[in-house]
């Protein structure tokens, strides 16, 4: 994108390799000198984080690997081993159970992200498909990967979703027994979710690449949802967007280390410390967190087939998305309509995932139809109609222009600010010289009670005219969007240096 | 700023229905909620009480395994930092005084020997059948995991809370709360199959089929702890904690340094961020 000069290597033995395997470029050009738009905010870091967590999973899983045992009676205790015989094999464990939780945490904040700024809209519908892509690849590989302790809860949990398939019209049965290997969960589907469970990983990572490649021809979308018209308007990627990534991923390793080391289990449900037994149903059969909101959705449906079909809709809903959603504007930051019914809908996957961990009765039931309900009625009915009756606001010409409006704000907003001080400092002056019995210091507190009067005269003394009145109409909600399209993506309110 | 103001009023609004919707009311035939207890190793500096866990060991040895198994459990385990700490001559005397099976020798036929360090504790019953014959139809679970396979669920808002408390107990409160709990008389209308007993904290409904274990000076104290049935189950449970975490001190010293070095980090790669983007105009 954006006429980038490809890297040519320096030395005799980088042009030496660059004529034979171009890889020296490709890594310069793609995540060195690569423009990145300016007004990135910190939701436009968790691409990284979940980069890293990737790679904690992959490797904490190999080092698994080497001591699990994949067989129905030698599981749990292989995992044992692990926990106690094993040189820092708990540390190894907890890890990559914790972070599949973080993994997904990190994915929900990137995907929201994606809502909010409309970065699923052309020219990044591909790039969208593909991270939905790695969405559901995630959510396999989660859960073959629980089933692997062999405790209550993965015996149960493998049960209740391979079970779903018997939904299936005809073949349900047949299917079902294919998927398991038998008759019922036992060893044979034991080994082929672990083989998947290794296999799965190699998939989500080719998907990553992908869906980098996807992202560096399209190139980042930004706050403004404008697309940068020149290199002025872009940082390379490095230093600029890897320091800042570097620093949240640092920030999120910290939240995972506080779970990790001090509460390893607290995302997980005490049942799996219980070997599984067949002939011993859990009296909640839960999933791990971030499958409750797809669990509710499924069992807010009361036709099994209709359940099984909503709660595999609610993730393919999301490829349609860049159609449902055909508003013009991308970002959200400008269609403040959208932005309420964003909220809205971030409420309610809080609330189906609460519901999910609640048992299917009474009122239960009935809040979590009401929640899919409006699950989907926030894709096919809300957004296709905030289309036409969203009243987006003005958009700035460009991200420069985006830019020089808040700067020019913040100008205005200091010299306003100047001024009543001198105004303040002036009138007690007055005041004292026309020998009031009030000393002026208390004059000067009794005007900052009385604050708002000279707040009110302040703009039509010493304004520009034109500037501030427009900016007043638009009043408050300006004000909120300047903090999206400025503040967070620049550097955290440094001072500015432009000429 | 409007939208912002009814995003919040949705999520105090969803609040409401969060909370309203969780007050418990508790149903017959659902268990108490364990209250919380002091426990050494609680929160991120938390450490096991050595005197504690070797009294937890004794009561175990001498009430709880002649029922309940502690299969993950090998004798040097009692030797580990972190944990018992016994010495290599005490673990090895401890071992020796209970016998394992092994073979088949040179005739081919199994034998039995007093235990080694390196061996796990024999298990209390042949199988899982004679367990239950001989306690009531239900076999006695194995101890060593006890403390985290079991919970009473916390509900809202405690479980909110507990990620910030790092509240990890919620296995030796109810173990704590099930060996006092006994009642020698169900509440009136509760009727109890024979040979259970009443406990209102059971997770699985009340009539327990395990005996009352403990009574007060069933155990004799060595360092002039009461001799009594709160200070056996406090013992027993913080015993089981160790028994099913015996690298929590490991971890939890790693934890303090790991998260300090992520802090420190962190904070020196915010000000080369800032630095950074200072040259940036935009």
């Amino acid at each position: 994108m954006l006429g980038q000069t490809p890297y040519q290597p320096k030395t005799w033995i980088g042009r030496w390799l660059e004529k034979r395997l171009p890889v020296i470029s490709l890594v310069v050009d793609q995540f060195v000198s690569f423009p990145t738009p300016k007004t990135l905010n910190y939701w436009w870091t968790f691409g990284m984080v979940l980069s890293v967590m990737l790679i904690i999973q992959l490797i904490t899983g190999i080092v698994l690997a080497m001591h699990y045992t994949p067989h129905a009676s030698m599981a749990f205790d292989s995992i044992e081993h692990i926990m106690r015989d094993v040189q820092y094999g708990w540390l190894i464990r907890y890890m990559h159970a914790n972070g599949a939780s973080f993994f997904f945490l990190a994915l929900f904040i990137h995907m929201f992200r994606c809502l909010y700024y409309g970065s699923y809209k052309a020219p990044r519908e591909v790039l969208w498909w593909f991270g939905v892509l790695i969405l559901l690849t995630m959510m396999t590989t989660g859960f073959t990967g629980y089933v692997l302790p062999w405790g209550q809860m993965s015996y149960w949990a493998a049960t209740v979703i391979t079970n779903l398939f018997s939904a299936i019209p005809e073949y349900g049965d047949e299917i079902v027994i294919w998927l398991l290997g038998g008759y019922s969960v036992d060893n044979p589907t034991l080994v082929r979710f672990y083989s998947l469970h290794y296999l799965l990983p190699m998939i989500i990572a080719a998907l990553v690449a992908i869906h980098v490649w996807a992202l560096h021809v399209v190139g980042s979308n930004n706050p403004t949802g404008i697309e940068p018209k020149s290199l002025d308007e872009t940082v390379p990627f490095t230093p600029y967007a890897t320091m800042k990534d570097i620093f949240v991923v640092a920030v999120f390793l910290l939240l995972f280390a506080w779970f990790l080391f001090f509460q390893p289990n607290y995302l997980g449900h005490p049942d799996n410390y219980i070997p599984a037994d067949p002939l011993k149903t859990p009296p909640h059969i839960v999933p791990e967190w971030y499958f409750l909101p797809f669990y509710a959705i499924l069992r807010a449906v009361p036709d099994k087939l209709g359940g099984v079909v909503a709660m595999f809709a609610s993730i393919l809903v999301l490829f349609l998305l860049p159609w449902l959603d055909w508003s013009r504007v991308r970002s959200g930051t400008f269609r403040p309509l959208f932005r309420l019914f964003f909220w809205i809908l971030v409420a309610d996957c809080i609330l189906l995932g609460w519901l999910g961990a609640k048992p299917a009765e009474g009122i239960y039931v009935e809040i979590a139809q009401f929640a899919t309900i409006y699950y989907f009625a926030h894709f096919l009915l809300v957004l296709p109609l905030l289309g036409l009756f969203d009243r987006p606001k003005r958009l700035p010409e460009s991200i420069t222009a985006a830019v020089a409006t808040l700067d020019e704000k913040k100008a205005a907003a200091a010299e306003q600010a100047a001024l009543e001080r001198v105004m303040r400092a002036q009138d007690a002056e007055d005041r004292a010289k026309a020998g009031d019995t009030a000393t002026a210091e208390e004059t000067a507190k009794a005007d900052d009670a009385a604050k708002p009067e000279p707040a009110a005269e302040a703009p039509a003394a010493g304004e520009p005219p034109g500037a501030e009145p427009a900016a007043a109409t638009e009043d408050a909600s300006d004000v909120q969007r300047e903090k999206a399209a400025g503040e967070r993506g620049s550097a955290a309110g440094a001072p500015d240096k432009k000429d | 700023m409007t939208s912002k103001l009814i995003s919040a009023a949705t999520c105090a609004a969803l609040a409401l229905v969060l909370t309203t919707a969780t007050t418990p009311a508790k149903a017959a035939g659902e268990s108490l909620k364990p209250p919380s207890q002091y426990w050494s190793f609680s929160g991120p500096f938390g450490r096991y009480d050595q005197a504690q866990l070797r009294r937890g060991f004794q009561v175990f040895r001498e009430v709880c395994a002649s029922c309940h198994g502690l299969k993950y459990i090998a004798f040097r385990n009692l030797g580990e930092p972190g944990g018992l700490e016994f010495t290599e001559d005490e673990v090895k005397a401890i071992a020796a005084e209970y016998t394992v099976q092994d073979g088949p020798n040179a005739d081919g036929e199994m034998f039995e020997r007093p235990a080694k360090p390196a061996d796990r504790w024999p298990p209390p019953f042949e199988n899982d059948v004679v367990g239950a014959l001989a306690n009531n139809g239900v076999a006695p679970p194995d101890a060593s995991l006890l403390a985290k396979a079991r919970a009473a669920e916390r509900g809202f808002p405690s479980f909110v809370i507990d990620m910030f408390t790092t509240h990890q107990e919620a296995g030796v409160d109810y173990i704590y709360a099930l060996l006092t709990g006994y009642e020698d008389e169900p509440p009136e209308g509760v009727e109890i199959a024979d040979g259970l007993s009443y406990n209102p904290y059971f997770l699985g409904g009340n009539a327990i089929a395990m005996v009352p274990p403990l009574f007060d000076e069933a155990v004799e104290y060595e360092d002039g702890t009461a001799p009594t049935i709160d200070n056996y189950a406090r013992d027993v449970a913080a015993f089981m904690m160790w028994a099913a975490e015996p690298k929590l001190e490991q971890r939890k010293f790693i934890g303090v340094w790991a998260f300090l070095y992520l802090a420190i980090l962190g904070a020196l790669l915010y000000l080369i961020k800032k630095k950074i983007w200072r040259r940036v105009g935009h």
